[in-house]
């Protein structure tokens, strides 16, 4: 008989495996879908998985996508490692994306490279500034920061679009939404031949091994983690939680600023509507998928590139509509949350009834969400 | 003001607010169980295609009802499955339903985009109508808004006055307690999930009884670009709010700012 019992301590060997476990599930339940859509699943992985990985063109693209995925996400996991809820990623990056252009038009064609850390710095502040607003709000009225960040993406989005069809539109741009083409002085240099990879990948890499070893070896990494685990243990050690809150919404929102930043200096070049297909929203998944760690987090964005790479392709090879993104997105959360449970908890064969009653599971499962989810 | 404008103003309030207000219902019940259910918009979607199509094929409203409510309480049962039972993160299993729920029903509702079906018909309740001003507002609507007084009395009663409503409140306020008490807390949680995602199924009303028309171009990239977070809305009502004080606030304060697009 097949029993579920609490770990004694959390498997690390689970942790690294129910990512494992979850993208071979979802591959599978995917295989099924392709399959009822009359897609051979070989045919499916092969555009899926091997095609973003072939010529030096679709690795180029890979590399675009991950960037900012990579960047929000580092943000994100430090968030979420001391129980903050930060969804505004998609925000802070849409801000990001808008303040940068602002100074990017204005620059001239002799503009050169301090204009370009100009620009990428404007973005950082922007979705420093635009992080500050949940926190503040969190820190004095104890508003709700999951809502307050969610609303702020809204908001966010719709800067955006009001600056594209407004002030920042290419006045000779027959009404179309979008900015004029920055001058080339401000574009981040490109790092491979043909492709569009710029040297901001090699900036979020380095970002994120840095974050990595500041979470896990210095003391306000250490801080950071205590806190998120048991906030009254920080509190009694004299840990400033206000300093630790602000400190990791600002970062995330400074790296989600900069991601936005390096997309409209980067790959796309000018300020249009679209500069985000939902990195922000997709970052939480990457975050998830990297264990809340930044060096998983690397593995996890690539990993995410390549899907979004994926359902780019088969919507032109196989002719498969964009929704199935979310579909995978959300499946792939989905699996990834339940095998988490085998972290937590073990299937053991229990060999004969035993005389005593073991507690009922229930007892351990209850969440207080009014606790966790950080409510007053 | 314009009495005349004034008046429109308030039919329509009063019919975008009917959706909303039975989806914040639904969450309210979802919280106070001590649930967060951030996955509203997936359960909506999904909902308003599933309603959409099962009017649309079966060529009665009241199917396309019926099925709206199934598929909103599929999609809760999968968020319950994991937040309840798995014990997963609430708020990511949350988000995971929503980018699901989005894809699923856009994937899904592709083919029916552009497509027409006849909504809802006005029902004039006989002499009540005819009280001027308010006449018109209140006693000239649809079933669904007709039905929704209904339930918001009924979910009033029930949660304040009747032991259901108390184990509910138990659950959500102290689960230890309640489950000291012998409560099953976690059959309470899914039952009060599950009412959750048959009152998000709703949503797609929101398209019938006020356009009258289709699915429309909108459901391709999904509502965000239109009325965006209206499960966000909803949800911070749902925290905000009693019942009663909720259905006066979703419908005239909340309804005209997304009704806007529909006059």
């Amino acid at each position: 008989m097949l029993k579920i019992e609490p770990r004694i301590e959390s498997s690390k060997l689970m942790t690294w495996l129910s990512p494992i476990i979850a993208i071979i599930l979802t591959m599978m339940v995917s295989s099924l879908m392709f399959t009822s859509l009359g897609v051979s699943p070989t045919k499916a992985f092969e555009v899926f998985v091997i095609s973003p990985l072939s010529d030096s063109y679709n690795l180029g693209e890979l590399m675009v996508k991950s960037t900012p995925l990579m960047l929000c996400a580092v943000g994100l996991a430090l968030c979420y490692r001391a129980n903050i809820w930060n969804i505004g990623a998609e925000g802070q990056l849409l801000i990001g994306a808008v303040a940068s252009s602002t100074i990017a038009i204005q620059m001239g064609e002799d503009a050169g490279i301090g204009s370009l850390v100009l620009v990428l710095l404007v973005g950082m502040i922007s979705g420093m500034l635009w992080a500050a607003i949940p926190t503040l709000l969190e820190r004095i009225f104890h508003t709700n920061l999951i809502l307050t960040t969610i609303m702020l993406n809204y908001v966010g989005l719709y800067t955006l679009l009001w600056a594209v069809h407004g002030p920042l539109a290419d006045p000779q741009g027959f009404g179309f939404p979008e900015s004029v083409i920055f001058p080339d002085g401000v574009l981040l240099p490109i790092i491979q031949e043909e492709g569009r990879a710029s040297i901001s990948i090699v900036i979020a890499v380095i970002v994120a091994l840095l974050s990595g070893l500041m979470l896990y070896k210095t003391l306000p990494g250490f801080k950071l983690r205590v806190f998120g685990e048991d906030p009254s243990a920080a509190r009694y050690a004299g840990f400033n939680s206000s300093k630790i809150i602000w400190g990791v919404m600002l970062f995330s929102g400074a790296l989600a600023g900069f991601a936005g930043a390096a997309e409209v200096t980067g790959p796309i070049g000018q300020l249009i509507p679209s500069v985000s297909p939902g990195y922000g929203y997709a970052a939480i998944i990457v975050a998830y998928l990297g264990r809340l760690n930044p060096i998983g987090i690397i593995l996890a964005a690539f990993f995410m590139g390549t899907l979004y790479m994926g359902t780019d392709l088969a919507q032109i090879e196989l002719g498969l509509p964009t929704a199935i993104t979310g579909l995978f997105q959300g499946t792939l959360l989905f699996f990834l949350l339940a095998c988490d449970f085998l972290i937590f908890y073990r299937i053991a064969i229990q060999k004969r009834n035993p005389k005593h009653t073991t507690p009922p599971l229930v007892n351990s499962e209850i969440v207080d969400t009014h606790h966790e989810s950080g409510v007053a | 003001m314009d009495m005349e404008l004034l008046q429109q103003i308030l039919i329509a309030a009063l019919k975008t607010g009917t959706p909303l207000l039975l989806i914040a219902l639904g969450e309210l019940v979802c919280e106070k169980s001590g649930v967060l259910n951030l996955g509203q918009e997936g359960m909506m979607l999904m909902g308003a295609m599933a309603g959409f199509a099962g009017a649309y094929y079966t060529g009665s409203l009241g199917m396309g009802i019926a099925i709206a409510i199934f598929a909103g309480m599929s999609m809760s049962l999968i968020f319950a499955t994991l937040s309840v039972s798995l014990n997963t993160n609430q708020v990511a299993t949350g988000l995971a339903l929503t980018i699901f729920g989005t894809g699923l029903s856009s994937f899904l509702g592709g083919e029916l985009v552009g497509f027409t079906i006849q909504g809802f018909a006005q029902i004039e309740i006989p002499l009540l109508s005819r009280i001027p001003f308010i006449g018109q507002i209140l006693f000239n609507q649809d079933i669904i808004v007709y039905a929704s007084f209904a339930i918001v009395g009924l979910t009033w009663y029930v949660l304040q006055k009747t032991r259901i409503g108390l184990t509910l409140r138990a659950v959500g306020e102290n689960p230890h307690s309640a489950n000291a008490l012998g409560i099953k807390v976690l059959k309470v949680r899914y039952l009060a999930v599950l009412f959750g995602g048959a009152m998000a199924g709703f949503f797609w009303c929101l398209y019938v009884s006020r356009l009258h028309t289709n699915v429309d171009g909108k459901h391709d990239r999904g509502p965000r670009v239109d009325c965006p977070c209206i499960g966000c809305f909803c949800f911070m009502a749902s925290r905000l709010f009693d019942v009663g004080r909720l259905s006066i606030w979703l419908r005239f304060y909340i309804a005209p700012r997304h009704a806007r697009v529909w006059f």
